[in-house]
């Protein structure tokens, strides 16, 4: 039987605030295990909440930058379940009434089409601590350091039918949030969790199939993976005759291996009511015009400005505007060099391939766009070759000279572009290789006589100690040898 | 209106608080009783009625996003039942 | 010493003739002499407390004394105090040392008054009689000289017998359903429950968050005036605190009652109310007509309800905020359990008592899925019926009285066999605290030498004209000044 794959995501995003939601204890990641739990965090007896209005802010943003309903009137619930990294015994999130009501994201995929996906509200609360497995005695650590730090939790209609659409989403949504600058978008810190929500019909079908959710997913490969393993899992199941039972799934990416959370699951039932520590926040226009006034250019308003500002092709454009690092990378890099297909081609490059290689982030480069910019502006006027320039690249990483002209100087990368020299070079390489130069001669089909070209490039590179100017060469050795 | 004894082992599950029998049949008594006061709740005709969450008719305020908390791990884990290198000791967590 | 008011105390230390330290030292010779009688504190904090009168006798000597600098008072143990355990009257609580204070105990502390400790109460404010203390019952000083055992009321019940056995001036309670009014009235002292969001819940360990609300309790409305002056102001960090201008209390005492307007809610001197109780209420208000008050009946119709709908909002919104009290990061842990399960359950079997267990477990099952519609919900719009009913009254009248309690004091023993006969005890304070009014219980007279409380309840924000109705009253009677034997 054909199926119908039926995705809804639902994202947890750590905003980037200063302070936790409810209280004044510090959010910054990486502090000693609860030196940043305070009286309220540890929800110490007669302590309250008040909230945070930068959390209110960031939402009211992420709310106006996916077209999303403001709600002007927004409530917290209590969400009742005990754990020993929840110190209140219940958390406070928002249920009936949240801050973002309904919304939508365009997302571009492969085929060059692009699709709508709806997303059914966004609301805030409170992160938990974390339980440490290593063993304490037969015991577990909690760090309640993390307890309290605001999330919006995003929840989208089941809008997505493939796993690259809904990894496409989850990429524009941290491309959004970066972009924002309401959440560092680190995922290897927690910054951004998924949980996918997968059910399977008949194709054609129009009622939706049993759904399961597969849990706290912290990267895109793992989604992605956790969405193929589900939708293989289920197809099993319902191609057997079986039915799906509607659960909480645990992905284990390392192992490719998903597990039941059922038995938590039965066991709960979250009595959710209005919180009475907290009363109803009201959002007035002031403070949604203020919150407009802060939006930053957005993704695909970027895009569409690298096209036209640097005539960038559509993917190019795409890739470079996705994240907010990369495109202020990229912009940098264009302030201090001319060609922007040339630096779009390094970026993506050697330059991604390295930051990938080392696990850093953009901001952790140890070049800059400047250096970049001064390397792509080398190449376009010819004074090094794309193979110099890798080693100008090298040098600049490896932090061993910080000036591009320097290196080029250094390494003796300058490229040989003086014509007369080229020339007579050129002269003497076809002088020494007669056979071969015949054989060019005697070729009619262009594509071979183009390969055969090559075979000339190497005795001139040598001819050249690697200085010559490729490009020149090719000109003279095109006109020498006639076309 | 009763409560039954699964009912009470039920919630009792969600509360946390461990009952044996001899307290859950106590319990079947008591909450019974209780409920039956709150029984008088359903005469009340609340078509149309607002539910009302607390007593002032004020709006939340909001605080702004400044670190005013310090460090104050050594006090507060003083009195804590069980710790070690800064972190609080439980029972393990299974997942 | 013992005798004097708060305004009387603050006179001696202003005059010089006693310091802050030699008044502490005797009231807390007194207080350790006397409280056997009546188990009153859970804790005496001595040293805390001389250490404090020697800084009152500092600020009072550095010219910087308020009225409360170096007078002596209690807090009732729900309130978070750095350094002084603060049990909540609860063996999950046995041990615990709060390292911060509560709003309303900084508060007291920056005005230089000095606090002997902290007094008795039901655990976690869950109960009438002050029977359900993990430290034991409290014993009203009234009755005991025929050899009775009664209960000084509850939850506030240890303020409320300290106050009346003269061991302090004047302590503070918390009232969720009548905490402070009921025990006042038991106890034949003054008691307020302010308008909620008067006085800062912070460090105030929550029983039902939107009812729960802080006042004084003192012999006379005057000391109770002085409490609010110290108590009653916006809190930053109590999001339902309302910021709103704090009057002196004080400064509208002695306006004239002629033209108050008395209502008397005909639903609360129904049957349940005893003969001799109503009479002397009655009688009471008779002293307000004297005074030039006119007097009417009115109606709240829904106050009936008022019973059945706390009995839902209070245990919901307490089986969360109790849930907090799991053994990991404070308070008692159960001895070797054997997995986090284990942890959970034996700790809050073992740390809860009874009352606090049969509450969490009705709040629970009242959220719970298939009854939060005909419980929490319904009880939420029953709750706005009987806060209209009290708006609508306050269109016709300023003030309404009524008896606090439907009978005096009860032998201890009495109805902790069964619980619905103890919220019983609550039937005409409980409505109150749903609209989230301020309400008063003043010395209305005696029944069978025990004393009883005549209600004042007024309109939100309405604590200056309650304690100036009050005060007034007291002008001219003395129930107010008559002492247990």
């Amino acid at each position: 039987m054909q199926w119908d794959i039926v995705i809804g995501l639902e994202i947890h995003v750590q905003l980037a605030t200063k302070t936790k939601i409810f209280s004044g204890s510090s959010t910054a990641f990486g502090a000693e295990p609860n030196t940043q739990a305070n009286a309220v965090d540890l929800a110490m007896p007669g302590t309250l909440p008040v909230p945070n209005e930068q959390a209110f802010r960031y939402a009211v943003m992420f709310g106006l930058a996916t077209n999303a309903e403001i709600g002007r009137r927004s409530m917290f619930e209590r969400k009742n379940y005990f754990y020993p990294d929840l110190p209140k015994g219940y958390q406070t999130t928002q249920l009936a009434q949240p801050i973002v009501g309904p919304g939508h994201v365009d997302i571009d995929l492969a085929d060059g089409t692009n699709k709508r996906v709806r997303i059914h509200h966004a609301h805030l609360e409170e992160d938990a601590g974390k339980s440490l497995h290593e063993d304490y005695h037969g015991m577990s650590g909690i760090d309640l350091n993390r307890a309290g730090t605001p999330l919006i939790e995003v929840v989208t209609e089941p809008d997505m039918n493939t796993a690259e659409e809904a990894v496409a989403f989850a990429k524009k949504l941290h491309s959004l949030v970066t972009s924002l600058g309401i959440c560092d978008g680190d995922m290897s810190q927690g910054s951004m969790r998924f949980d996918v929500n997968i059910s399977l019909k008949p194709k054609g079908s129009e009622t939706l199939g049993t759904r399961t959710e597969t849990k706290n997913l912290n990267s895109f490969r793992f989604m992605e993976q956790a969405i193929a393993h589900e939708v293989e899992r289920q197809m099993d199941i319902l191609e057997d005759g079986g039915t799906i039972i509607q659960e909480t799934r645990l992905y284990n990416g390392d192992r490719d291996e998903s597990r039941s959370m059922r038995s938590k699951e039965e066991a709960n039932d979250y009595r959710y009511f209005p919180c009475p520590d907290l009363l109803p926040v009201e959002i007035d226009d002031a403070f949604i015009e203020d919150a407009r006034a802060r939006l930053p250019e957005l993704p695909d308003a970027r895009k569409a400005r690298f096209k036209e500002q640097y005539g960038l092709n559509d993917y190019d454009a795409g890739v470079l505007s996705g994240d907010a690092k990369l495109s202020a990378f990229f912009e940098e890099t264009m302030a201090h060099g001319k060609d922007a297909k040339l630096a779009a081609n390094w970026i993506q490059g050697e330059f991604s391939a390295r930051l990938n290689a080392e696990e850093k982030s953009v901001a952790e480069s140890p070049i800059s766009g400047a250096q970049l910019g001064a390397l792509v502006t080398r190449i376009a006027d010819n004074t090094v070759s794309s193979a110099g320039a890798k080693k100008v690249f090298e040098a600049l990483w490896s932090g061993e000279n910080d000036n591009v002209d320097a290196i080029i100087d250094a390494k003796g990368l300058k490229q040989v572009s003086d014509t007369g020299a080229l020339e007579s070079m050129v002269d003497e390489v076809l002088a020494g290789m007669p056979d071969q130069v015949a054989q060019y001669q005697g070729e009619e089909d262009p594509k071979k006589r183009k390969k055969m070209l090559g075979g000339f490039m190497g005795p001139l590179m040598k001819a050249s100690k690697g200085q010559g100017n490729p490009k020149l060469f090719n000109e003279i050795l095109v006109r020498k040898l006639g076309d | 209106m009763s409560i039954s004894r699964e009912d009470i082992e039920k919630v009792a599950v969600l509360a946390r608080i461990k009952v044996d029998d001899e307290q859950v049949s106590a319990l079947e008594k008591d909450l019974g009783n209780i409920l039956d006061l709150v029984d008088q709740l359903s005469a009340a005709d609340t078509d149309s009625v607002e539910p009302m969450a607390h007593p002032l008719d004020a709006v939340q305020r909001l605080r702004p996003d400044v670190v005013t908390e310090i460090n104050q791990r050594e006090a507060f884990q003083a009195i804590a039942p069980a710790t070690e290198d800064g972190l609080y000791l439980v029972p393990k967590v299974i997942e | 010493m013992h005798n004097k008011s708060v305004a009387e105390l603050s006179k001696e230390l202003e005059s010089g003739k006693i310091s802050s330290l030699e008044l502490t030292q005797q009231f807390l010779d007194r207080l350790k002499r006397e409280d056997g009688k009546y188990n009153s504190f859970i804790t005496i904090s001595d040293e805390q407390a001389l250490a404090e009168a020697e800084s009152a006798d500092e600020m009072r000597a550095a010219g910087k004394a308020t009225v409360w600098t170096g007078v002596p008072f209690a807090h009732k143990d729900i309130f978070c105090t750095n350094g002084v355990r603060t049990s909540c009257g609860s063996k999950m609580l046995e041990n615990f040392v709060p390292p911060y204070d509560a709003t309303v105990t900084e508060k007291f502390k920056a005005a230089g008054a000095v606090c002997l400790g902290k007094t008795n109460m039901d655990e976690f404010a869950m109960g009438s009689s002050n029977e359900s203390s993990f430290f034991g019952a409290v014993t009203n000083p009234w009755g005991l000289s025929n050899g009775e055992k009664r209960v000084p009321g509850g939850s506030s019940g240890g303020s409320a017998a300290a106050v009346a056995a003269r061991l302090v001036p004047a302590a503070t309670g918390t009232d969720t359903g009548g905490s402070i009014r009921q025990p006042a009235a038991l106890c034949g002292i003054t008691g307020l429950k302010p308008t909620y969001g008067r006085v800062s819940r912070y460090g105030m360990i929550a029983f039902a968050s939107s009812l729960d609300q802080g006042g004084p309790m003192a012999r006379s409305a005057e000391d109770a005036a002085l409490m609010m002056n110290v108590m009653a102001g916006f809190d930053p960090k109590d999001s339902t605190c309302i910021d709103r201008d704090v009057p002196d209390y004080t400064a509208t005492l002695n306006e004239p009652l002629k033209g108050l307007k008395i209502g008397l809610p005909k639903e609360y001197f129904s049957e349940q109310l005893s003969p001799a109780m109503e009479e002397q209420v009655r009688n009471a208000v008779r002293e307000y007509e004297k005074l030039g008050a006119t007097v009417k009946e009115v109606s709240l119709p829904n106050a009936k309800l008022a019973i059945a709908a706390y009995y839902v909002i209070a245990p919901a919104e307490a089986s969360a905020n109790l849930s907090r009290f799991d053994g990991v990061r404070y308070g008692y842990r159960c001895a070797d359990p054997k997995d986090l399960m284990d942890m959970y359950t034996r700790t809050r079997a073992e740390g809860f008592g009874n009352e606090v267990k049969r509450r969490i477990l009705v709040g629970s099952y009242a959220l719970s899925a298939g009854y939060f519609d005909a419980y929490y919900l319904k009880a939420q719009k029953v709750r706005r019926l009987i806060q209209q009913d009290f708006i609508n009254a306050f269109k016709e009248v300023d003030v309404l009285m009524s008896p606090v309690t439907p009978s005096p004091a009860f032998i201890q023993g009495e109805k902790t066999t069964d619980p619905v006969s103890m919220y019983l005890e609550d039937v005409f304070t409980i409505a109150i605290n749903l609209a989230g009014i301020p309400a008063m219980s003043v010395p209305a007279g005696f029944v069978d030498g025990l004393p009883v409380g005549l209600q004042i309840i007024g309109d939100y924000f309405s604590e200056a004209r309650l304690l100036n109705a009050a005060h007034q009253f007291q002008q001219v009677t003395d129930w107010h000044q008559r002492e247990p034997q």
